[in-house]
């Protein structure tokens, strides 16, 4: 009877397999972030930059609206968009600035932060740049624009300008 | 015109083949000679059909025709004639023409070849074979025909994907298709074999070149994909463990353990069974692939345009082959006696096969794992070349060891294994390891024994080879080429892994970066028109300091019109030495670019190395003939 079990098992798990199959043909899987607005944020957590704490996505409930600005120090169309992010900082209220530190070394980091000023409320720390993956960044300068339901409501790729700054006021006041 | 011409030729071949599965099955009955001519003609004229649909597909393509949707879809007046013929299967519809074309040129052959062996094994596999065309037919017809016209005609195509203006799509569909689809005809062959008993030495006789012929087509496919994504999609490396390599990845490896033991059948007249579950698996999991790749499942740079019922199709064509094959399997299958010596060439070849087996889990666990979860339990997850490298770097190194040990050990039995040779040889090795090293620099203790056992590898290769010279009439000689391709290749990649440089950095014209002993500048840039595109090329000079050579770097980025797509393609320096690997993009609302650097040693050789192992396999077949 030794021989029905592997015939079982086997057959267990190559119809598991096709199932699988059957239920992921459904999903749309051609990933492109841009499609991410109107999607929910998923929950991360991350250490941050500035002390030994930890940010995680309780930070995303705190206001209506979250900016999320993934930079580094070594990025120049970063250091561009960032008089816009200090701008931002100071004229919204329901505005509240996450700062992504990507792929970039922390002594660096600091100064970049300490020369252009902090318009951030926290800043999380992405070494590797694998948890920035999970937000759908492509490369940097880039931002996500949330609301408090973890809603995407708008992506920003590239530097952030006047036309762009305009519109996240509009949006959040 | 062209539309019913084709439509009508496909569906004669659907006759023709339901034709032949039903006068295989009389034959079966009852043995007659006319009756087999008979088959015999039908086969070639199904060959004829399937051959004239492709060719009125291609002519379609080469007129501009785009009174067809799949040409409308896929070409356009301006496009060089090479890719208008290229462009055929460059798109869903015609790969899988194409895919039908080597089913039916295998099962021909097969057929036709195949006088010597049993009558009835031969029908069998006939209609085996015939059931997979009849099902691709049916697929073709029902969801991806090639012929379907489109009214009123658009005067102008909306343009090749630029991605695939390349010489490389020519032959790197083609090659991959014979390796891949090549591997139904010794699935039919197996099952047949079930059926009929045909077993033992004479089953391994008549799938042998089968296996030989797709294994060389896989192989070099493989490695013309490898190097196209190199220079192409500016990666720059030779393997990324994407999804969709790894679906290629599946079959090779079942394939290469069917290639060992095919022989142990052959010589010994034992594995029976574990030949018959290779075969059946080879051909099983090229379907897999395909499912994966065209349902649009895995994300990756092969994209077809998906269309869930086609994934539909395919996954309800795979379970019938899976249920079918495991069923006539459980059926037939025989219980086997096996006297295997633990020191005999029969009980190596089965390591390497559970080698194989070994790397055939890995990488499917890499792959199907996100898919799981992600149905599971919603998450998304994406397994990296870490994953790979842990399971798979440290098992190399015995692999290594036991592919140098293997050959050398004779069949049945063999006497005494001497050992001093090996450890002479494995400290010969390790000191020629120290003196890269030395020249080289330092690298992790996973890398020492990587190039260590490579080395090993190699010399116990280079000693084969020298007796094989000495010996005339040696028929080892195409295997030596194929293990010493391969000691090689882990050899480049064991270097090119340790001393590669990488850098990003983000750069305006006139700007200029030093890095360890080098220093890029990016002097200016320029825009070109070109036939079917705008190029902005950006012109870089690379200087290394120690040396003082310096060199000029072309990356572009090219902005093609039909359809509208941007580009980037890398500019590569090619030495003996390393490659010196470049790329630009642009970064949007800013005039600085992201500029990529990599230095990546001895790629050439990765490449050499691997066109050797096929080069074995070549060898092999022409010296059979």
């Amino acid at each position: 009877m030794k021989i029905s079990y592997v015939k079982i098992l086997s057959f267990s798990v190559i119809l598991f397999i096709l199932i699988v199959f059957f239920i992921s043909l459904n999903r749309n899987t051609i990933y492109d972030t841009r499609k991410l607005v109107g999607q929910k944020l998923n929950k991360f957590e991350m250490n941050s930059l500035l002390d030994e704490s930890l940010v995680n996505s309780e930070i995303i409930t705190t206001s209506e609206y979250t900016l999320i600005n993934f930079f580094a120090s070594w990025c120049y169309p970063c250091r561009k968009e960032h008089e816009f992010l200090v701008k931002l900082g100071k004229e919204s209220n329901k505005l509240n600035i996450v700062g992504v530190n990507f792929k970039d070394k922390k002594s660096d980091a600091l100064k970049f932060l300490k020369n252009y000023k902090n318009p951030y409320s926290s800043v999380a720390q992405d070494k590797d740049g694998k948890a920035s993956i999970s937000f759908g960044i492509y490369g940097i300068p880039e931002s996500i624009l949330v609301n408090k339901e973890f809603i995407i409501i708008k992506k920003y790729l590239g530097p952030l300008n006047n036309e762009y700054y305009k519109e996240i006021l509009e949006l959040t006041n | 015109m062209l539309s019913n011409l084709g439509i009508f030729s496909i569906v004669l071949t659907l006759l023709i083949s339901f034709l032949l599965v039903y006068n295989s099955t009389i034959l079966f009955k009852k043995n007659n000679q006319i009756l087999l001519q008979k088959i015999i003609n039908l086969s070639l004229s199904q060959l004829f059909f399937s051959i004239l649909c492709f060719i009125l597909l291609i002519y379609g393509y080469v007129s501009s025709d785009f009174s067809l949707i799949n040409v409308f879809q896929n070409s356009h007046t301006s496009k060089p004639l090479f890719f208008k013929i290229a462009g055929t299967w460059g798109n869903h519809e015609g790969s899988l023409l194409l895919w039908i074309n080597i089913l039916v040129i295998f099962s021909y052959f097969f057929l036709i070849k195949g006088k010597n062996y049993n009558i009835n094994f031969r029908l069998i596999t006939l209609i085996i074979q015939n059931f997979l065309i009849i099902g691709f037919l049916l697929f073709l017809l029902i969801t991806s025909n090639p012929f379907v016209p489109i009214y009123p005609v658009p005067s102008e195509g909306l343009g090749l994907n630029p991605i695939l203006q390349d010489p490389a799509l020519a032959i790197h569909p083609p090659l991959l298709y014979v390796g891949f689809v090549g591997s139904s005809i010794y699935f039919s062959a197996a099952i047949a074999s079930l059926m009929t008993n045909f077993k033992g030495k004479e089953f391994a006789n008549s799938i042998k070149t089968w296996v030989l012929i797709s294994w060389v087509f896989q192989s070099l496919g493989i490695i013309v994909g490898s190097i196209w994504a190199y220079y192409e999609l500016g990666w720059g490396g030779f393997w990324f463990w994407d999804p969709v390599e790894n679906a290629s990845l599946m079959p090779w490896f079942v394939i290469t353990a069917l290639m060992h033991s095919v022989i142990v059948l052959e010589k010994r007249n034992t594995i029976y069974s574990w030949v018959i579950i290779l075969c059946l698996l080879t051909f099983i999991l090229s379907v897999t692939g395909t499912f994966l790749v065209r349902s649009g499942i895995l994300n990756s740079v092969h994209t077809f345009a998906s269309d869930p019922s086609r994934g539909l199709y395919i996954l309800i064509y795979l379970s019938i082959m899976v249920v079918g094959s495991f069923l006539a399997f459980f059926k037939y299958q025989q219980k086997e006696i096996y006297n295997f010596s633990l020191k005999s060439k029969e009980t190596f070849v089965l390591v390497n096969n559970w080698f194989m087996l070994f790397f055939l889990i890995t990488v499917i666990l890499g792959t199907l794992y996100p898919i799981f979860l992600e149905v599971l339990i919603q998450k998304k997850i994406s397994v990296g070349p870490p994953f790979y490298n842990i399971l798979i770097i440290p098992i190399v190194i015995p692999f290594l060891i036991f592919m140098a040990i293997g050959p050398k050990i004779s069949w049945i039995k063999h006497n005494s294994v001497k050992i001093w040779p090996i450890i002479y040889l494995l400290i010969l090795a390790t000191i020629l390891n120290f003196i890269i090293i030395y020249f080289f620099g330092s690298y992790s203790i996973l890398t020492n024994l990587i190039i260590i056992s490579a080395i090993f590898l190699i010399i116990n290769t280079l000693i084969d080879l020298k007796n094989s010279f000495a010996k005339k009439g040696d028929s080892s000689f195409s295997r030596i080429i194929s293990h010493l391709g391969f000691a090689f290749l882990i050899f480049f990649i064991g270097i090119n892994n340790h001393f590669s440089l990488e850098k990003d950095f983000n750069l305006k014209v006139g700007d200029k970066v030093k890095f360890e002993n080098y220093k890029l500048d990016f002097k200016d840039l320029s825009i070109k028109e070109r036939k079917n595109h705008k190029a902005i090329i950006g012109n870089f000079i690379f200087l290394n300091k120690m040396t003082g050579v310096e060199e000029k770097l072309f990356p572009e980025i090219r902005i093609y019109d039909q359809p509208k797509t941007l580009t980037y393609e890398a500019s590569i320096k090619t030495k003996l030495s390393h490659d010196v690997y470049l790329t630009m993009s642009n970064i949007e609302r800013s005039d600085y670019y992201n500029i990529k650097f990599q230095k990546k040693n001895f790629m050439i050789w990765i490449w050499l190395s691997a066109f050797i192992i096929t080069i074995g396999g070549f060898l092999r077949l022409f010296k059979k003939n």
